[in-house]
């Protein structure tokens, strides 16, 4: 086959390079959604955690420096 | 753990990925034979290299995982290969729009290079559905590690078959006599395949420290709920 023009050629070009960098962007997309998954649970364990180590009676207490509502 | 050397890891990678598009779009020239559709061959090629090196890789953290029986190197092979399915992937989606460019056919079956890479990447479709239908991870880990192996050793032997084929439509890239390409185009293409291999080692570490994270996010968890209920 002769080769094509660059106007044709352009899209094709085009399309593989977005098809990569598309990948690349989905799996990051990914990966970011699975760190935000880590870190509710994360503040969730901590809150478990701090509820735990709290003697009976002081879980309702505000800390220092934490807003009161 | 995993994540070490992640941070200048990603830079890097950043860096060396610019600098091969720089080098693909301004400094190699365009194909003789095929004019502009050959700039393609710049990422296809180095993809379909480091996804079969990555294949090859899980085969080897699998043997290291039998040999020790330490578990991380089995996640170390099951990331590898999940990584080489992506970049399989890629490699399957960017060929076919080479071959529509170059050929005018989307997929060509008696073309021994492109059918033997869907060969290899059927099989290690298979990989997922093995390894989930698996309850027991000990299990688990031990059978995968062994279809790691065999799929691993089935990759460079299929290569071989390939080169010793005798119909040759598909363009050789890489060989004894260095292959056919001129300086500057061999120049671009090396740093491709460096970009690509960054690529490839960024992804699995990230890939490995997600899931890192996520095991001792539900260990953490285990503990604190074992000690609530106590």
């Amino acid at each position: 086959m002769p080769a094509l023009p660059l106007d044709e050629a352009g899209k094709y070009v085009a399309g593989a390079y977005v098809v990569f960098f598309t990948l690349i962007v989905v799996y990051v997309a990914i990966i970011s959604a699975k760190i935000a998954r880590i870190e509710r649970e994360l503040t969730e364990l901590v809150e478990i955690a701090e509820r735990q180590d709290e003697p009976a009676g002081e879980a309702a207490t505000p800390r220092d420096g934490e807003p009161v509502a | 753990m995993y994540s070490k050397g992640l941070k200048p890891l990603s830079i890097a990678t950043v860096v060396l990925m610019g600098a091969s598009l720089a080098l693909v779009f301004f400094f190699a020239p365009n194909d003789a034979d095929q004019g502009f559709v050959q700039k393609i061959f710049y990422v296809h090629v180095p993809l379909a290299i480091v996804a079969l090196c990555g294949f090859v890789a899980g085969g080897i953290m699998a043997i290291k995982f039998l040999r020790s029986g330490d578990r991380s190197w089995d996640a170390r092979s099951y990331v590898a290969i999940h990584m080489s399915i992506i970049f399989g992937t890629a490699v399957l989606i960017t060929g076919a729009i080479w071959a529509k460019a170059a050929w005018g056919h989307w997929w060509v079956w008696d073309e021994p290079v492109l059918v033997s890479f869907l060969v290899v990447f059927l099989l290690y479709c298979v990989y997922y559905p093995l390894r989930f239908s698996i309850e027991d991870p000990d299990r688990q880990a031990r059978y995968s590690s062994v279809f790691a192996i065999a799929a691993g050793a089935f990759v460079p032997i299929n290569f071989a078959a390939v080169r010793m084929a005798e119909a040759f439509t598909h363009p050789r890239v890489l060989s004894q006599t260095g292959g056919s390409m001129p300086g500057d185009m061999r120049l671009t293409f090396l740093v491709c395949i460096a970009a690509v291999t960054l690529l490839f080692v960024t992804m699995w570490k990230l890939e490995l420290t997600g899931k890192n994270a996520s095991m001792q996010l539900k260990r953490l968890r285990r503990k604190l709920e074992a000690e609530a209920s106590a």
